[in-house]
Protein backbone atom coordinates (compact mmCIF):
# COMPACT_ATOMS: atom_id res chain seq x y z
CA UNK A 1 0.00 0.00 0.00
CA UNK A 2 1.05 4.15 -0.84
CA UNK A 3 0.06 6.48 1.03
CA UNK A 4 0.18 10.03 -0.35
CA UNK A 5 1.90 11.68 2.73
CA UNK A 6 5.28 10.70 2.96
CA UNK A 7 7.37 11.07 6.16
CA UNK A 8 9.78 14.01 6.33
CA UNK A 9 13.61 13.03 5.47
CA UNK A 10 15.28 13.44 8.77
CA UNK A 11 18.58 14.64 9.49
CA UNK A 12 21.71 12.55 11.14
CA UNK A 13 20.62 11.51 14.42
CA UNK A 14 20.90 14.09 16.48
CA UNK A 15 20.21 14.68 20.85
CA UNK A 16 17.09 12.47 21.65
CA UNK A 17 14.91 15.01 22.54
CA UNK A 18 15.18 15.91 18.22
CA UNK A 19 14.88 12.62 17.36
CA UNK A 20 11.89 11.95 19.64
CA UNK A 21 10.07 14.91 18.53
CA UNK A 22 10.19 13.51 14.25
CA UNK A 23 8.70 10.41 16.40
CA UNK A 24 9.02 6.72 16.11
CA UNK A 25 8.38 3.97 14.50
CA UNK A 26 5.81 2.79 17.59
CA UNK A 27 5.34 5.21 20.39
CA UNK A 28 6.78 4.64 23.84
CA UNK A 29 4.06 5.32 25.52
CA UNK A 30 0.67 4.17 24.70
CA UNK A 31 -2.94 4.86 26.46
CA UNK A 32 -5.74 2.40 26.05
CA UNK A 33 -8.98 3.89 27.21
CA UNK A 34 -10.59 0.07 27.31
CA UNK A 35 -14.19 1.84 27.59
CA UNK A 36 -15.87 5.16 28.18
CA UNK A 37 -18.13 3.46 31.25
CA UNK A 38 -17.52 4.53 34.79
CA UNK A 39 -18.96 3.77 38.28
CA UNK A 40 -17.66 7.36 38.94
CA UNK A 41 -18.40 11.29 37.87
CA UNK A 42 -15.41 12.97 38.67
CA UNK A 43 -15.46 16.63 37.98
CA UNK A 44 -12.38 16.27 35.80
CA UNK A 45 -12.99 13.50 34.04
CA UNK A 46 -10.48 13.95 30.93
CA UNK A 47 -12.58 11.59 29.04
CA UNK A 48 -16.08 12.72 29.64
CA UNK A 49 -16.94 9.32 30.79
CA UNK A 50 -19.76 7.66 32.30
CA UNK A 51 -21.65 5.73 29.91
CA UNK A 52 -20.30 2.72 28.15
CA UNK A 53 -20.29 3.51 23.99
CA UNK A 54 -22.28 0.28 22.24
CA UNK A 55 -19.45 0.64 19.38
CA UNK A 56 -16.60 -0.49 21.92
CA UNK A 57 -14.20 -2.75 20.71
CA UNK A 58 -15.35 -6.77 21.05
CA UNK A 59 -13.04 -8.82 23.13
CA UNK A 60 -11.87 -10.53 19.56
CA UNK A 61 -10.87 -6.76 18.23
CA UNK A 62 -9.09 -5.75 21.99
CA UNK A 63 -7.22 -8.97 21.49
CA UNK A 64 -5.72 -8.19 17.80
CA UNK A 65 -4.85 -4.94 18.91
CA UNK A 66 -3.21 -6.34 21.49
CA UNK A 67 -1.18 -8.95 18.89
CA UNK A 68 -0.38 -5.74 17.22
CA UNK A 69 1.25 -4.10 19.81
CA UNK A 70 3.08 -7.35 20.41
CA UNK A 71 4.47 -7.24 16.78
CA UNK A 72 5.35 -3.38 17.47
CA UNK A 73 7.09 -4.34 20.23
CA UNK A 74 4.93 -1.49 22.62
CA UNK A 75 6.59 -2.72 26.29
CA UNK A 76 3.58 -2.17 27.78
CA UNK A 77 0.35 -0.02 27.69
CA UNK A 78 -1.46 2.51 29.85
CA UNK A 79 -4.60 1.38 30.65
CA UNK A 80 -7.70 3.38 31.88
CA UNK A 81 -10.88 4.54 30.89
CA UNK A 82 -13.77 5.29 32.23
CA UNK A 83 -12.79 2.64 34.89
CA UNK A 84 -11.37 -0.45 32.90
CA UNK A 85 -11.94 -2.67 35.39
CA UNK A 86 -15.51 -2.45 34.66
CA UNK A 87 -15.37 -4.44 31.50
CA UNK A 88 -16.29 -7.57 31.70
CA UNK A 89 -13.65 -8.67 29.81
CA UNK A 90 -10.91 -6.75 31.61
CA UNK A 91 -9.30 -9.44 33.07
CA UNK A 92 -9.43 -11.97 30.62
CA UNK A 93 -7.51 -8.92 28.32
CA UNK A 94 -4.96 -8.30 31.00
CA UNK A 95 -3.90 -11.99 30.56
CA UNK A 96 -3.81 -11.95 27.66
CA UNK A 97 -1.79 -9.17 27.35
CA UNK A 98 0.70 -10.63 29.48
CA UNK A 99 0.89 -13.85 27.80
CA UNK A 100 1.79 -11.82 24.58
CA UNK A 101 4.57 -10.25 26.40
CA UNK A 102 2.63 -6.44 26.27
CA UNK A 103 2.65 -5.45 29.83
CA UNK A 104 0.25 -3.13 31.53
CA UNK A 105 -0.40 -0.45 33.68
CA UNK A 106 -3.72 0.53 34.74
CA UNK A 107 -5.26 3.11 36.16
CA UNK A 108 -8.45 2.18 38.58
CA UNK A 109 -10.53 3.94 41.74
CA UNK A 110 -9.88 0.90 43.26
CA UNK A 111 -13.61 -0.14 43.50
CA UNK A 112 -13.37 -3.57 42.28
CA UNK A 113 -9.42 -4.43 43.63
CA UNK A 114 -10.64 -6.94 46.09
CA UNK A 115 -8.24 -9.09 48.26
CA UNK A 116 -8.15 -11.48 45.69
CA UNK A 117 -7.87 -9.34 42.90
CA UNK A 118 -5.16 -7.77 44.30
CA UNK A 119 -3.34 -11.26 45.30
CA UNK A 120 -3.32 -11.90 41.68
CA UNK A 121 -2.23 -8.68 40.25
CA UNK A 122 0.88 -9.39 42.72
CA UNK A 123 1.53 -12.66 40.82
CA UNK A 124 3.12 -10.75 37.95
CA UNK A 125 5.86 -8.67 37.31
CA UNK A 126 4.01 -7.36 33.65
CA UNK A 127 1.24 -5.59 35.64
CA UNK A 128 1.26 -2.67 37.01
CA UNK A 129 -1.46 -1.01 38.49
CA UNK A 130 -2.43 2.87 39.43
CA UNK A 131 -4.65 3.81 41.79
CA UNK A 132 -6.03 7.50 41.43
CA UNK A 133 -6.19 9.76 44.54
CA UNK A 134 -7.01 13.31 44.37
CA UNK A 135 -6.57 14.27 47.68
CA UNK A 136 -4.90 13.10 50.66
CA UNK A 137 -7.90 13.61 52.86
CA UNK A 138 -11.49 12.44 52.14
CA UNK A 139 -12.51 15.99 51.88
CA UNK A 140 -10.38 16.90 49.45
CA UNK A 141 -10.46 13.79 47.51
CA UNK A 142 -14.25 13.21 47.68
CA UNK A 143 -15.09 16.76 46.49
CA UNK A 144 -13.83 16.14 43.35
CA UNK A 145 -14.05 12.52 43.17
CA UNK A 146 -16.97 11.68 44.73
CA UNK A 147 -18.21 10.64 48.14
CA UNK A 148 -16.45 7.42 49.20
CA UNK A 149 -13.97 7.47 46.98
CA UNK A 150 -10.96 7.97 49.46
CA UNK A 151 -12.13 4.77 51.34
CA UNK A 152 -12.32 2.97 48.40
CA UNK A 153 -8.89 3.97 47.16
CA UNK A 154 -7.77 3.37 50.93
CA UNK A 155 -9.13 0.17 50.41
CA UNK A 156 -7.92 -1.06 47.22
CA UNK A 157 -4.06 -0.01 48.36
CA UNK A 158 -4.45 -1.68 51.56
CA UNK A 159 -5.21 -5.14 49.72
CA UNK A 160 -2.43 -4.53 47.21
CA UNK A 161 0.25 -4.16 50.07
CA UNK A 162 -1.08 -6.71 51.73
CA UNK A 163 -0.19 -8.90 48.60
CA UNK A 164 3.00 -7.63 48.52
CA UNK A 165 2.82 -5.70 45.54
CA UNK A 166 5.68 -3.25 45.32
CA UNK A 167 5.71 0.25 44.09
CA UNK A 168 2.52 0.32 42.28
CA UNK A 169 1.63 4.17 41.56
CA UNK A 170 -0.81 6.65 43.40
CA UNK A 171 -1.66 9.00 41.00
CA UNK A 172 -2.76 12.48 41.63
CA UNK A 173 -4.15 15.07 39.56
CA UNK A 174 -2.52 18.60 40.84
CA UNK A 175 -5.32 20.68 41.75
CA UNK A 176 -5.34 24.48 43.51
CA UNK A 177 -6.80 22.37 46.92
CA UNK A 178 -4.25 19.67 47.05
CA UNK A 179 -1.03 21.27 46.34
CA UNK A 180 -0.67 21.94 49.84
CA UNK A 181 -1.32 18.42 50.60
CA UNK A 182 1.94 17.29 48.31
CA UNK A 183 4.03 15.67 52.04
CA UNK A 184 0.99 14.37 52.74
CA UNK A 185 0.75 12.42 49.70
CA UNK A 186 4.31 11.23 49.87
CA UNK A 187 3.68 10.13 53.41
CA UNK A 188 0.62 8.08 51.84
CA UNK A 189 2.87 6.86 49.11
CA UNK A 190 5.76 5.52 51.80
CA UNK A 191 3.09 4.16 54.02
CA UNK A 192 1.81 1.37 51.05
CA UNK A 193 5.33 1.16 49.21
CA UNK A 194 3.66 2.74 46.92
CA UNK A 195 5.42 5.23 44.58
CA UNK A 196 3.88 8.83 43.95
CA UNK A 197 2.96 9.55 41.04
CA UNK A 198 1.71 13.74 40.03
CA UNK A 199 0.24 14.93 36.91
CA UNK A 200 -1.34 18.13 35.64
CA UNK A 201 -4.88 19.16 35.63
CA UNK A 202 -5.71 20.12 32.02
CA UNK A 203 -8.55 21.28 30.39
CA UNK A 204 -9.93 18.47 28.56
CA UNK A 205 -13.10 16.43 29.05
CA UNK A 206 -15.35 17.90 31.71
CA UNK A 207 -11.80 19.27 33.08
CA UNK A 208 -13.18 22.17 30.84
CA UNK A 209 -15.58 22.70 32.99
CA UNK A 210 -13.90 23.16 36.51
CA UNK A 211 -10.13 23.91 34.93
CA UNK A 212 -10.74 27.59 36.25
CA UNK A 213 -11.64 27.08 39.30
CA UNK A 214 -9.24 23.92 39.88
CA UNK A 215 -6.40 24.60 38.50
CA UNK A 216 -3.20 25.37 40.71
CA UNK A 217 -3.11 29.36 41.74
CA UNK A 218 0.27 31.30 40.06
CA UNK A 219 2.39 31.05 43.60
CA UNK A 220 1.30 27.03 43.94
CA UNK A 221 2.79 26.30 40.27
CA UNK A 222 6.38 27.54 41.92
CA UNK A 223 5.06 25.20 44.72
CA UNK A 224 5.14 22.56 42.55
CA UNK A 225 8.05 22.87 40.62
CA UNK A 226 9.94 23.86 43.58
CA UNK A 227 8.64 20.25 45.13
CA UNK A 228 9.35 18.72 42.29
CA UNK A 229 12.85 19.76 42.07
CA UNK A 230 13.37 18.79 45.57
CA UNK A 231 12.13 14.81 45.00
CA UNK A 232 13.55 14.61 41.78
CA UNK A 233 12.89 11.13 39.89
CA UNK A 234 11.45 9.74 43.66
CA UNK A 235 8.13 11.01 41.98
CA UNK A 236 6.78 10.35 38.90
CA UNK A 237 4.89 12.84 36.73
CA UNK A 238 4.70 11.27 33.62
CA UNK A 239 6.23 14.41 31.80
CA UNK A 240 3.38 16.38 32.74
CA UNK A 241 4.99 19.82 33.76
CA UNK A 242 7.48 20.52 31.46
CA UNK A 243 6.05 23.94 31.30
CA UNK A 244 7.14 24.43 34.34
CA UNK A 245 10.87 23.67 33.42
CA UNK A 246 10.74 27.43 32.58
CA UNK A 247 11.26 28.13 36.44
CA UNK A 248 14.85 27.19 35.80
CA UNK A 249 15.87 23.71 36.16
CA UNK A 250 14.55 21.21 33.93
CA UNK A 251 12.99 18.40 35.46
CA UNK A 252 13.26 14.64 34.89
CA UNK A 253 12.04 13.13 31.71
CA UNK A 254 11.76 13.87 28.50
CA UNK A 255 10.63 17.33 28.71
CA UNK A 256 8.88 17.94 25.50
CA UNK A 257 5.58 17.21 23.76
CA UNK A 258 5.39 13.77 23.05
CA UNK A 259 1.85 13.90 21.15
CA UNK A 260 1.48 11.73 17.65
CA UNK A 261 5.55 11.72 18.12
CA UNK A 262 5.91 8.80 21.14
CA UNK A 263 2.58 9.31 22.91
CA UNK A 264 -1.05 8.08 21.68
CA UNK A 265 -4.28 7.31 22.82
CA UNK A 266 -6.48 4.74 21.51
CA UNK A 267 -10.35 5.24 22.60
CA UNK A 268 -12.54 2.23 23.63
CA UNK A 269 -14.33 2.30 19.64
CA UNK A 270 -10.79 2.38 18.24
CA UNK A 271 -10.02 5.90 18.02
CA UNK A 272 -6.26 7.16 17.23
CA UNK A 273 -5.78 10.22 19.42
CA UNK A 274 -2.33 12.20 19.47
CA UNK A 275 -2.51 11.90 23.23
CA UNK A 276 -4.68 11.01 26.10
CA UNK A 277 -5.54 14.75 26.72
CA UNK A 278 -6.94 15.66 23.40
CA UNK A 279 -9.79 13.30 22.72
CA UNK A 280 -11.22 16.03 20.07
CA UNK A 281 -11.89 15.49 16.09
CA UNK A 282 -8.81 17.76 15.56
CA UNK A 283 -6.56 15.64 17.44
CA UNK A 284 -7.98 12.33 15.64
CA UNK A 285 -5.71 10.43 13.63
CA UNK A 286 -7.99 7.44 12.55
CA UNK A 287 -9.58 4.30 13.70
CA UNK A 288 -7.74 0.70 14.11
CA UNK A 289 -11.14 -0.77 12.69
CA UNK A 290 -10.24 0.78 9.85
CA UNK A 291 -6.47 0.09 9.04
CA UNK A 292 -5.02 -1.03 11.64
CA UNK A 293 -3.64 0.86 14.61
CA UNK A 294 0.38 0.21 13.08
CA UNK A 295 -0.70 1.89 9.89
CA UNK A 296 -2.84 4.73 11.58
CA UNK A 297 0.51 5.24 13.82
CA UNK A 298 2.65 5.57 10.68
CA UNK A 299 0.41 6.86 8.33
CA UNK A 300 -1.94 9.48 9.41
CA UNK A 301 -1.57 13.23 8.10
CA UNK A 302 -1.97 14.40 11.38
CA UNK A 303 1.03 12.71 13.22
CA UNK A 304 2.97 12.98 10.31
CA UNK A 305 2.57 16.75 10.74
CA UNK A 306 3.31 16.81 14.37
CA UNK A 307 6.45 15.22 13.56
CA UNK A 308 7.44 17.97 11.54
CA UNK A 309 9.11 20.55 12.61
CA UNK A 310 6.94 23.60 14.74
CA UNK A 311 7.38 26.71 14.57
CA UNK A 312 6.47 27.92 18.12
CA UNK A 313 5.65 30.67 17.44
CA UNK A 314 5.89 34.10 19.63
CA UNK A 315 7.58 31.33 22.13
CA UNK A 316 10.19 31.30 20.11
CA UNK A 317 11.42 34.77 21.42
CA UNK A 318 11.33 33.59 25.45
CA UNK A 319 14.71 33.29 26.68
CA UNK A 320 12.56 29.90 28.55
CA UNK A 321 11.59 27.98 25.17
CA UNK A 322 14.38 25.58 25.10
CA UNK A 323 12.64 24.48 28.58
CA UNK A 324 9.28 24.62 28.39
CA UNK A 325 8.94 24.20 24.40
CA UNK A 326 5.74 25.72 24.46
CA UNK A 327 3.94 23.99 26.97
CA UNK A 328 1.05 21.71 26.35
CA UNK A 329 -0.84 21.47 22.84
CA UNK A 330 -4.07 19.85 24.72
CA UNK A 331 -3.92 22.61 27.36
CA UNK A 332 -3.87 25.78 24.57
CA UNK A 333 -6.60 24.08 22.68
CA UNK A 334 -9.21 23.37 25.48
CA UNK A 335 -8.52 26.98 26.52
CA UNK A 336 -9.49 28.12 23.40
CA UNK A 337 -5.53 29.41 22.50
CA UNK A 338 -3.81 29.13 19.51
CA UNK A 339 -1.54 25.96 19.18
CA UNK A 340 1.99 28.34 18.75
CA UNK A 341 1.21 30.44 21.12
CA UNK A 342 2.20 30.33 24.98
CA UNK A 343 0.72 27.47 27.60
CA UNK A 344 -2.15 29.02 29.19
CA UNK A 345 -0.09 28.38 32.32
CA UNK A 346 3.19 29.52 30.89
CA UNK A 347 5.16 30.18 34.16
CA UNK A 348 6.68 34.13 32.76
CA UNK A 349 2.95 34.66 32.99
CA UNK A 350 2.65 34.88 28.89
CA UNK A 351 -0.36 32.82 28.53
CA UNK A 352 -2.79 35.48 30.27
CA UNK A 353 -3.10 38.56 28.07
CA UNK A 354 -4.24 35.78 24.87
CA UNK A 355 -6.17 33.70 27.65
CA UNK A 356 -7.97 36.91 28.93
CA UNK A 357 -8.80 37.27 25.32
CA UNK A 358 -10.30 34.57 24.27
CA UNK A 359 -13.73 35.39 23.33
CA UNK A 360 -16.74 33.87 25.56
CA UNK A 361 -17.90 30.95 23.01
CA UNK A 362 -15.01 30.77 21.07
CA UNK A 363 -13.28 27.79 23.07
CA UNK A 364 -13.57 24.61 21.30
CA UNK A 365 -16.94 22.42 21.74
CA UNK A 366 -16.05 18.88 22.96
CA UNK A 367 -16.18 16.29 20.09
CA UNK A 368 -18.03 13.95 22.57
CA UNK A 369 -19.41 13.05 25.81
CA UNK A 370 -20.31 9.85 27.44
CA UNK A 371 -20.96 11.58 31.37
CA UNK A 372 -24.05 10.02 33.56
CA UNK A 373 -27.00 12.15 32.18
CA UNK A 374 -28.98 10.90 35.66
CA UNK A 375 -27.84 11.24 39.09
CA UNK A 376 -24.75 8.79 40.08
CA UNK A 377 -24.76 6.91 43.34
CA UNK A 378 -21.19 8.63 44.16
CA UNK A 379 -21.93 11.89 42.36
CA UNK A 380 -18.97 14.42 44.00
CA UNK A 381 -20.67 17.68 45.26
CA UNK A 382 -17.66 20.05 45.20
CA UNK A 383 -20.16 23.09 46.51
CA UNK A 384 -18.14 22.59 49.87
CA UNK A 385 -14.38 23.46 48.44
CA UNK A 386 -14.81 25.34 45.41
CA UNK A 387 -15.98 28.84 44.86
CA UNK A 388 -18.96 28.92 43.01
CA UNK A 389 -18.73 30.33 39.26
CA UNK A 390 -20.23 33.44 39.83
CA UNK A 391 -16.85 34.28 42.27
CA UNK A 392 -14.66 32.55 40.35
CA UNK A 393 -14.81 33.90 36.80
CA UNK A 394 -14.45 37.86 37.06
CA UNK A 395 -15.79 39.65 34.39
CA UNK A 396 -13.81 42.41 35.05
CA UNK A 397 -10.60 42.88 34.61
CA UNK A 398 -9.14 44.77 37.75
CA UNK A 399 -10.42 41.31 39.44
CA UNK A 400 -7.54 38.91 40.40
CA UNK A 401 -7.67 36.32 38.15
CA UNK A 402 -6.20 36.87 35.28
CA UNK A 403 -8.03 35.04 32.98
CA UNK A 404 -11.10 37.15 32.46
CA UNK A 405 -13.42 36.70 29.92
CA UNK A 406 -12.59 32.75 30.00
CA UNK A 407 -16.11 32.07 31.41
CA UNK A 408 -18.49 30.45 28.52
CA UNK A 409 -18.34 27.40 26.44
CA UNK A 410 -20.09 27.18 23.57
CA UNK A 411 -19.65 26.78 19.28
CA UNK A 412 -16.06 25.86 19.06
CA UNK A 413 -13.26 26.82 16.95
CA UNK A 414 -12.85 23.62 13.87
CA UNK A 415 -9.34 23.85 13.53
CA UNK A 416 -6.05 24.70 15.16
CA UNK A 417 -3.23 26.80 14.00
CA UNK A 418 -0.73 24.58 14.63
CA UNK A 419 2.26 26.76 13.21
CA UNK B 1 34.37 -3.33 34.79
CA UNK B 2 36.70 -3.99 31.67
CA UNK B 3 37.70 -7.19 33.22
CA UNK B 4 34.23 -8.13 34.70
CA UNK B 5 32.00 -10.57 32.72
CA UNK B 6 28.31 -9.03 32.47
CA UNK B 7 25.11 -9.81 30.20
CA UNK B 8 21.49 -8.35 29.83
CA UNK B 9 19.12 -9.32 32.24
CA UNK B 10 16.69 -11.78 31.30
CA UNK B 11 13.54 -9.38 32.79
CA UNK B 12 15.03 -6.88 29.78
CA UNK B 13 13.50 -6.47 25.92
CA UNK B 14 15.36 -4.18 23.39
CA UNK B 15 13.43 -2.55 20.95
CA UNK B 16 15.68 -1.10 18.18
CA UNK B 17 15.71 2.62 17.09
CA UNK B 18 17.23 4.90 14.80
CA UNK B 19 19.18 6.54 18.08
CA UNK B 20 20.24 3.38 19.45
CA UNK B 21 17.74 1.60 21.72
CA UNK B 22 14.58 1.33 23.96
CA UNK B 23 15.18 -1.27 26.20
CA UNK B 24 12.31 -2.10 29.25
CA UNK B 25 12.89 -3.97 32.11
CA UNK B 26 9.47 -5.58 32.79
CA UNK B 27 10.69 -6.33 35.94
CA UNK B 28 11.46 -2.89 37.42
CA UNK B 29 9.04 -1.62 34.85
CA UNK B 30 11.82 1.07 34.02
CA UNK B 31 11.74 2.33 30.35
CA UNK B 32 15.44 3.47 29.57
CA UNK B 33 17.36 4.91 26.10
CA UNK B 34 20.47 3.01 24.74
CA UNK B 35 21.50 6.48 23.00
CA UNK B 36 24.28 4.61 20.26
CA UNK B 37 23.96 2.04 17.99
CA UNK B 38 27.51 1.36 18.99
CA UNK B 39 26.50 0.72 22.58
CA UNK B 40 23.37 -1.64 21.86
CA UNK B 41 25.71 -3.84 19.51
CA UNK B 42 27.87 -3.86 22.75
CA UNK B 43 25.31 -4.69 24.90
CA UNK B 44 23.80 -7.67 22.84
CA UNK B 45 27.59 -9.03 22.22
CA UNK B 46 28.00 -8.94 26.24
CA UNK B 47 26.55 -11.97 27.63
CA UNK B 48 28.69 -13.95 24.49
CA UNK B 49 32.06 -12.22 26.02
CA UNK B 50 34.05 -13.47 28.95
CA UNK B 51 34.31 -9.66 29.60
CA UNK B 52 33.65 -5.91 29.15
CA UNK B 53 36.58 -5.50 26.84
CA UNK B 54 35.76 -8.16 24.37
CA UNK B 55 32.30 -7.14 23.60
CA UNK B 56 33.84 -3.63 23.35
CA UNK B 57 36.46 -4.54 20.96
CA UNK B 58 33.81 -6.88 19.22
CA UNK B 59 31.97 -3.93 18.58
CA UNK B 60 34.51 -1.93 17.25
CA UNK B 61 35.06 0.64 20.19
CA UNK B 62 38.43 2.12 19.91
CA UNK B 63 40.62 2.74 23.19
CA UNK B 64 39.62 6.72 23.24
CA UNK B 65 36.52 5.93 23.91
CA UNK B 66 36.33 2.89 26.07
CA UNK B 67 35.75 4.97 29.18
CA UNK B 68 33.13 7.00 27.96
CA UNK B 69 31.40 2.87 27.22
CA UNK B 70 32.21 1.73 30.19
CA UNK B 71 30.45 4.57 32.26
CA UNK B 72 27.48 4.03 30.28
CA UNK B 73 27.72 0.68 31.21
CA UNK B 74 27.56 1.07 34.79
CA UNK B 75 24.56 2.97 35.03
CA UNK B 76 22.88 0.31 33.09
CA UNK B 77 24.12 -2.24 36.04
CA UNK B 78 23.06 0.54 38.26
CA UNK B 79 19.59 0.56 37.12
CA UNK B 80 19.46 -3.79 36.83
CA UNK B 81 19.27 -3.91 33.11
CA UNK B 82 22.66 -5.55 33.00
CA UNK B 83 23.68 -7.94 35.10
CA UNK B 84 26.75 -10.13 36.70
CA UNK B 85 27.26 -13.24 34.21
CA UNK B 86 28.41 -14.91 37.54
CA UNK B 87 27.28 -13.02 40.52
CA UNK B 88 30.41 -10.58 42.26
CA UNK B 89 30.08 -8.50 45.18
CA UNK B 90 31.11 -5.27 44.33
CA UNK B 91 27.91 -3.81 42.50
CA UNK B 92 29.03 -0.60 40.38
CA UNK B 93 27.98 2.70 41.00
CA UNK B 94 27.59 5.14 38.40
CA UNK B 95 24.73 7.83 36.83
CA UNK B 96 21.76 5.83 35.89
CA UNK B 97 20.62 5.92 32.22
CA UNK B 98 17.71 8.12 31.37
CA UNK B 99 14.72 6.91 32.16
CA UNK B 100 10.92 8.34 31.50
CA UNK B 101 7.32 6.91 32.40
CA UNK B 102 4.42 7.90 30.56
CA UNK B 103 1.71 9.68 31.44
Amino acid sequence: MTTTIQPLERPKVGRLVDEFEYGLDAPICLTWELTYACNLACVHCLSSSGRRDPRELTTAEAKALIDEFERMQIFYVNIGGGEPTIRPDFWELLDYAVEHHVGVKFSTNGFRITKERAERLAATDYVDVQISLDGATAEVNDAVRGAGTYDAAMRAMTHLQAAGMQDFKISVVCTRHNIDQLDDFKAIADRFGAQLRLTRLRPSGRGADVWGELRPLPEQQRQLYDWLVAHGEGVLTGDSFFHLSAFGEALPGLNLCGAGRVVCLVDPVGDVYACPFAIHDTFLAGNIRDLGFDRVWKESPLFLELRSPQTGGACTKCSAYDSCRGGCMAAKFFTGLPLDGPDPECVKGNGDIPLAGVAAGTRPSPSQDHSHTGPVHNQPIPLTLMPTRLTSRPDRSCDEDPLVGFAGAGAGRETADRG
Amino acid sequence: MLTEAWQLSGSVSLRPERFGALAYDFRTRRLSFLKTPTLVDVVRRLGDSPTVLDALTGAGVDASQQAAYVRALSGLATSGLLVPQHPSPSAPVSVPAASQEGP
